[in-house]
């Protein structure tokens, strides 16, 4: 089902569908929807050969506003949805796409197992730290003491989720932080996320203006790691236990076996299935 | 119709090889050329516990239990004492049981039937390797008056894996049952008959779903394990790689329902295949399925609920979360096999209209069926196969979403250029893009109704049979007792219609009048304690006749006499009352 038009350059606007994001204005996500669209552009994947898949949240619209194909399913299940559509067609670019709560709290269990299964996916998490669609609760990366979320007005009182280490331990086989301010930094890391073999997770800070104002800081705090990627795991441990969250670039990148299972036919019809019943 | 049966209950501790007999068992029986059903029940218990293969072997083919039991063969007095409920006995019953077979000698429940006693334990232990199973596969063989020729070769076909000395020492066993059987009552089974040139299947269930599945098109399934539609997922994990397809074993029943979605999403007939407790998980998603319009088949293999309620054994009660779970209106398929072969054409059905109507199609089937295993004629070839309306080229503005008179529009495939869309669990505009304007959701609703109701389902949408005034409805396992209480009524010279839906949504009101037509009395029967598919029946359709309803829980089965017994109940002018079980 490849198509046949000629090989024209694909600009980076030529991937964007033409809705109106429902963002607020200053939303880091408008940052991260153009770093999308360079790195598609700068791959050449044609818009019908990738499929942008997500969940529920402000950053899980992101695939109404690509002119790829898109699925915009329910809260938490974007990494399944990805899964069984690149198990089922492997020949098509698949990313998912979605925010903290969406990943990491109800989709929490789908993260750890698509780390662990490995399939030749990207999927960018757009962290900042809160609920925004639903105005301003504390999410699974909030810290212990953000007193503002209305259900835990005292803070969570409970340490954040750690998604880089977690993916690590889980197996990802790529592991990268970005900041949503740096859209060519970041369409770079995203086009090597997709290049690269098996399961690539791009943690990119977005901040929300909306209900953590103070996040417009982030562009002052964050720095591109000191070290080049590594490949050893235990390596990778230690430096992401130790970087506080705030170290930018490719952090990890592990050479584990893709899961692809085959789909050739073993056999010519169904009719020989009959055999096993027949007397 | 002279049906000659025989109905033979095997039970003993899990492990003590209850099931391998009772499948030997019905391989002879087979090879006779009977026709048959081995049901299972057990306890909860992985290893241990109690188990009971249920066959019942037949001239005939048969898809029901039959009233009682003829023969029970009690490798331990213990474990019989669990099923007792299950296993209806007359006073010309006959158990062989082992006073010494458990490990505690107990002493067997109180019964009408007859008893002796047959040392098999002891039999056994005279053997190398011995297994008391075998001693009772071999006296049963005698008791019934099997062929003794064809046990050996069902020895080797099943015991291939365990290796030359434990086949050596199951013949040995065998042999000993044979001579202690031949002195033990006979319970004649039907005459042997390898005439004839009929085809004849063994599968079960959970086996024809799986077929069925295949032969529809369906070649991406994603698992999560559940008892009792495991054997589905086994049996289409070694037979997708096969066609093409692929079975993925998901992390839980929501990543399950979802990569089935993602799958179908790029153009491959997809299933999942669970139990109610899955089900349950699974409906937001399959609201899902419905809303972006994706096919997706979810197949439900009934099990006792609430909760997790009685793994291990049927109950016809996830039919309203089936109807009515899903949040928002969100029409949608619900089908149901009536048989065990059913379960091959039901299935298919279901890819194929949830494939030409792109939407949800949830199978209810049930352990009763499910896990029977079966010997019938072949099942018919059936030409209903997963056909998608996928565009073939793309106009300037294509509308994925487009409202057309059928309501079903053309559905581009990811790689179809110009065909891109983003299929959205929001309510969406022609276009697909997101919209939260009260017309759009109108429309799309209609939309999404319209291609369910407006389909030509044809004749499919029920088994019917008879003609009279009085009528019997059912749906799924119940439907068999139902089939032969009636068929055996007929044999009497009394005509009682049977209505067997196979179609539960939607609902067919135009057919539905047409099969109530001039009946004047109505008896429901259903497996469900709080008369599901009743309140269903009530909710759907217009009921002019006079209802009455025959309704339990499960695990026990209909048995035809039961039903047999209500309709002369109410043919003898009692009123209502206590007429309900």
């Amino acid at each position: 089902m490849t198509n046949e038009t000629a090989c024209v350059q694909l600009q980076p606007k030529e991937y964007k569908s033409g809705v109106k994001p429902v963002w607020c204005p200053g939303c880091g996500d408008f940052g991260v929807l153009g770093s999308i669209t360079k790195a598609l552009s700068g791959l050449q994947i044609q818009p019908e050969n990738a499929a942008v898949i997500s969940g529920i949240g402000c950053s899980s619209r992101m695939p109404t506003y690509l002119s790829t194909y898109g699925f915009h399913g329910v809260h938490g299940r974007a990494l399944a949805l990805a899964t069984g559509l690149k198990v089922a067609r492997p020949d098509l670019t698949v990313i998912a796409t979605g925010g903290d709560g969406d990943g990491f709290s109800i989709g929490g269990n789908h993260f750890l197992h698509t780390c662990r299964r490995n399939p030749d996916m990207t999927y960018i998490v757009m962290d900042n730290q809160v609920y925004g669609m639903t105005k301003g609760q504390a999410s699974p990366t909030t810290g212990p003491n953000w007193e503002k979320g209305k259900l835990t007005p005292g803070g969570t009182g409970i340490n954040p989720f750690q998604p880089l280490v977690i993916a690590l331990a889980s197996g990802a086989n790529f592991i990268a932080r970005t900041s949503s301010s740096d859209s060519n930094g970041t369409a770079r890391v995203i086009m090597d996320a997709i290049n690269h073999p098996g399961f690539s997770l791009v943690q990119i800070l977005s901040p929300c203006v909306t209900f953590r104002p103070e996040q417009r800081d982030w562009k002052h705090m964050l720095v591109p790691s000191p070290k080049e990627p590594t490949s050893d795991p235990a390596q990778a441990a230690r430096r992401l236990l130790r970087d506080h969250g705030l170290y930018t670039g490719i952090l990890y990148v592990g050479e584990r076996s893709v899961y692809q299972p085959k789909l050739e036919p073993g056999i010519s019809g169904i009719e020989e299935f009959e055999e096993e019943f027949r007397l | 119709m002279n049906r000659q049966n025989l109905s033979i209950a095997l039970t003993g501790s899990g492990g003590s090889g209850v099931m391998t007999t009772g499948n030997m068992l019905l391989e002879a029986a087979a090879q006779a050329g009977w026709y048959g059903v081995m049901g299972r029940s057990a306890g909860p218990q992985i290893r241990g516990g109690e188990a009971a293969a249920l066959l019942r072997v037949s001239s005939e083919p048969i898809e029901s239990p039959d009233d009682n039991f003829d023969l029970v063969l009690a490798i331990d007095p213990g474990s019989f004492g669990r099923f007792v409920a299950e296993i209806p006995l007359r006073t010309d019953s006959l158990i062989i049981s082992d006073a010494e077979g458990g490990r505690r000698s107990s002493s067997l429940p109180e019964t009408p039937a007859r008893l002796v006693d047959l040392p098999m334990k002891k039999l056994a232990k005279t053997v190398k390797g011995g297994r008391p199973n075998m001693i009772a596969l071999g006296a049963v063989t005698k008791v019934i008056g099997l062929p003794e020729a064809s046990i050996y070769s069902i020895l080797e076909k099943l015991l291939k894996s365990k290796g030359a000395d434990a086949l050596e020492a199951s013949w040995a066993c065998v042999q000993a049952g044979f001579a202690a059987g031949a002195d033990l009552p006979k319970v004649t089974g039907p005459s042997t008959n390898t005439e004839s040139t009929q085809e004849r299947w063994s599968i079960t269930g959970n086996e024809a779903a799986g077929l069925g599945a295949v032969r529809g098109g369906i070649r991406f399934v994603a698992a999560y394990p559940i008892t009792p539609a495991t054997e589905v997922l086994e049996w289409l994990a070694g037979s997708l790689p096969r066609v093409g397809g692929v079975l993925v074993q998901a992390e839980d029943e929501l990543a399950s329902i979802n990569q089935i979605i993602g799958a179908s999403f790029g153009g491959t007939p997809s299933l999942t295949a669970t139990s109610g407790p899955g089900l349950a998980l699974m409906t937001e998603s399959i609201g899902l399925a419905v809303c972006s319009e994706v096919p997706a088949v979810v197949l439900d293999v009934m099990r006792c609920g609430p909760s997790t309620g009685i793994a291990t054994k049927s109950e016809q009660s996830d039919l309203s979360i089936a109807l009515n779970g899903l949040h928002g209106d969100a029409p949608h398929l619900v089908l149901a096999p009536t048989s065990v072969t059913d379960c091959v054409f039901t299935t298919q059905w279901a890819v194929h209209l949830a494939e030409s109507l792109q939407t949800a199609a949830i199978v209810l089937s049930d352990q009763s069926l499910g896990q029977t295993r079966a010997i019938v004629n072949r099942p018919a070839d059936i030409a209903f196969m997963a056909r998608r309306q996928v565009p073939e080229r793309f106009e300037e503005d294509y509308y994925r979403y487009a409202v057309g008179d059928s309501g079903v529009s053309p559905m581009s495939i990811p790689g179809q250029a110009g065909g891109q869309y983003t299929a959205d669990g929001l309510e969406h505009n022609e276009a697909g893009a997101p919209s939260s304007l009260s017309e759009d959701h109108f429309a799309q609703l209609e939309k999404r109704e319209r291609k369910i109701n407006g389909f030509d389902y044809g004749e499919h949408w029920a088994d019917l049979e008879g003609s009279g005034e009085t009528a019997v409805i059912t749906w799924g396992s119940t439907s068999g007792p139902v089939r032969e209480a009636l068929s055996r009524l007929r044999e009497q010279g009394e005509d009682i219609r049977l209505i067997a839906i196979r179609l539960l949504a939607p609902e067919r009101p135009v057919e539905m009048a047409a099969a109530l037509e001039g009946v004047k009395r109505l008896l429901v029967v259903e497996q469900s304690h709080s008369k599901q598919f009743h309140r269903y029946l009530r909710a759907a359709y217009d009921l002019q006749a006079e209802v009455r309803v025959l309704n339990r829980p499960g695990p026990l089965p209909f048995r035809p006499n039961e039903i047999i017994e209500q309709l002369n109940y109410w043919d003898e002018g009692n009123g209502n009352e206590g007429a309900m079980t």
